[in-house]
């Protein structure tokens, strides 16, 4: 939980705006991570709490992410036990992949509730978040260890 | 040690039933609250709740660079700070000699429209709200600012800096406010060309240095340089604050509208203080309150004006349509372009009352009537022959 709190704070830290497009989603990559690591406490509830402050923040339809972030989390948890057998190369993929359902979900809210960005620019992140994955997994473990 | 491996032989069923269940759960309970925030606005009140509870982290966010600023003004030289004395010393002798000239121009002014004392300004109330330095989302423009609902801040209320129009808030927690600034892609100003009096509509482009005019004709009176002011319509500024200059205009021939961009007068991106104002709400400049209805019939009356509407029918009736059509006085200029003077002529007989007041009625049909259907029948009528149902860029 304390992870969570902290990636929020990473994810609303203020940057220049080049360094803002590539940010990478850290609630997101942390709910993924804790989703695969410990499916029971993780899972679709923490995804969903997560997604709903990250709503507050910065969404403009209440629920939105928090959609997303549970779905994410859902086909994480049903998928821990493949996806931790996997290379960390192979795994970065897959989370590429979530990553790209997830913004595809706040994309399609954004649409249907009336406040689309379409810009080309709003999907760099998947990429990024991909590419941070082994070190962002490497650090949560360091934390998780001591936690569970 | 690897994380990974833990909790792996156990099962899943814990608590709370399978994943998979409680996926479903929560996304119907998301999809509830999506459609109430949406559709109701019946969440204000847990949005209030949880807005509460993230100003905590965003404040921690925003405090490292809070006390930057903080010591390196605390340790700023004694040179500085008396330069910097000075200049306001100088600054507010200049704005003191100017609001006397601007108090005997309000009883000027009060006296030529007949009333009998000048009125007091429109702006009741200001409050200083600073910006709390976090990024809210990334590809819009909002900030947040450190004052909420305690200190009275509402929903769509105006806020300024001391250059001009920055925004209006949105969500509003106990300490803390969102303000959409004008230069988000969501956000529009019903504004007047201070030149001309022309309405139109100042939409932002999602960049901080500019605005877009998307909907005006070729033929307007508009050049670069321009400035463009609130016009009060629209519920939510008052009339008259400066919003934006014109920076460029672009007149294609085979565009059915103009392209203008403006720059706003506010220093956007730099802004560290803004300002919350209470206007009173019986002054004839204040924001009309019931005026955002007729603004989005407006809008949705500009979109089909790139085609020509109802050729058929127009060229049937002919100048015996004429009568029935309101805005008769526009016939002589033809001009698609001038929604402010027909106004002026049709608000002169009633002028006893505060002008803009008169003014703010006649001019509200006026927005969608410039290049609407409505005015196109009209066109037989006008001394050139032009073809009828011809779109405004051939009339001039």
């Amino acid at each position: 939980m304390l992870t969570a709190v902290a990636a929020l704070a990473l994810t609303i830290l203020p940057l220049p705006q080049w360094l803002d497009i590539v940010r990478p989603a850290f609630l997101t990559l942390t709910v993924l991570y804790w989703s695969i690591a410990t499916p029971r406490a993780g899972g679709v509830g923490l995804g969903w709490l997560c997604g709903l402050l990250l709503d507050v923040v910065q969404g403009p339809v209440l629920g939105q992410h928090a959609l997303a972030l549970s779905l994410v989390s859902y086909l994480a948890v049903r998928e821990h036990q493949r996806i931790r057998s996997k290379p960390a190369f192979q795994q970065s993929l897959i989370v590429f992949g979530a990553l790209a359902i997830y913004e595809f979900m706040v994309f399609a809210i954004d649409g249907w509730s009336g406040h689309p960005i379409t810009s080309p620019l709003r999907w760099i992140h998947t990429v990024t978040g991909a590419l941070v994955w082994p070190a962002a997994a490497a650090i949560l473990s360091q934390t998780g260890g001591r936690r569970s | 040690m690897a994380a990974f491996g833990t909790a792996a032989g156990r099962p899943l069923q814990g608590r709370g039933g399978s994943p998979g269940f409680r996926f479903t759960l929560y996304a119907a309970l998301s999809i509830v609250v999506m459609f109430l925030d949406q559709r109701h606005g019946w969440l204000e009140r847990a949005r209030y709740v949880l807005q509460a509870s993230a100003y905590p982290i965003q404040l921690a966010v925003s405090s490292p660079s809070a006390a930057w600023r903080w010591i390196h003004e605390s340790f700023e030289a004694r040179e500085a700070l008396q330069a910097e004395n000075r200049r306001l010393q100088a600054l507010q002798r200049d704005l003191e000699l100017r609001s006397m000239r601007f108090e005997a121009l309000a009883r000027e002014n009060g006296v030529l429209r007949g009333l009998r004392d000048a009125l007091p300004p429109v702006a009741e109330r200001w409050l200083a709200a600073e910006i709390v330095n976090v990024q809210l989302s990334s590809l819009r423009q909002r900030v947040l600012i450190n004052r909420g609902a305690t200190n009275g801040v509402f929903k769509g209320q105006a806020v300024l800096d001391d250059k001009g129009l920055v925004g209006q808030t949105t969500h509003i927690g106990p300490w803390s406010a969102e303000v959409i600034l004008i230069t988000d892609p969501e956000h529009a100003v019903p504004v007047q060309i201070e030149r001309t009096g022309l309405h139109t509509i100042a939409v932002g482009t999602g960049d901080t240095t500019f605005l877009a005019l998307p909907y005006l004709p070729p033929n307007a009176d508009i050049k670069s340089g321009d400035l463009l002011v609130t016009s009060g319509l629209g519920g939510v500024f008052p009339a008259g604050y400066p919003v934006a200059r014109v920076t460029e205009v672009h007149r294609d021939a085979v565009q059915p509208l103009a392209q203008v961009r403006a720059a706003p007068l506010a220093s956007i991106d730099t802004d560290r203080e803004l300002a919350l104002v209470w206007f009173r709400a019986d002054h004839p400049a204040a924001p009309i309150a019931d005026a955002t209805g007729d603004l989005r019939a407006g809008n949705a009356t500009l979109q089909p004006q790139a085609a020509p509407p109802h050729p058929p029918s127009a060229s049937a009736k002919g100048p015996g349509a004429r009568p029935t059509t309101p805005p008769a006085s526009s016939r002589p200029r033809p001009e698609a372009a001038a929604p402010a003077t027909p106004a002026a002529e049709e608000g002169s007989p009633a002028e006893e009352g505060p002008p803009s007041e008169a003014r703010a009625p006649a001019a509200e049909p006026e927005m969608p009537a410039a290049p609407a259907p409505t005015a196109e029948p009209e066109v037989p009528a006008a001394p050139t022959p032009t073809p009828p149902g011809a779109p405004p860029p051939e009339e001039q």
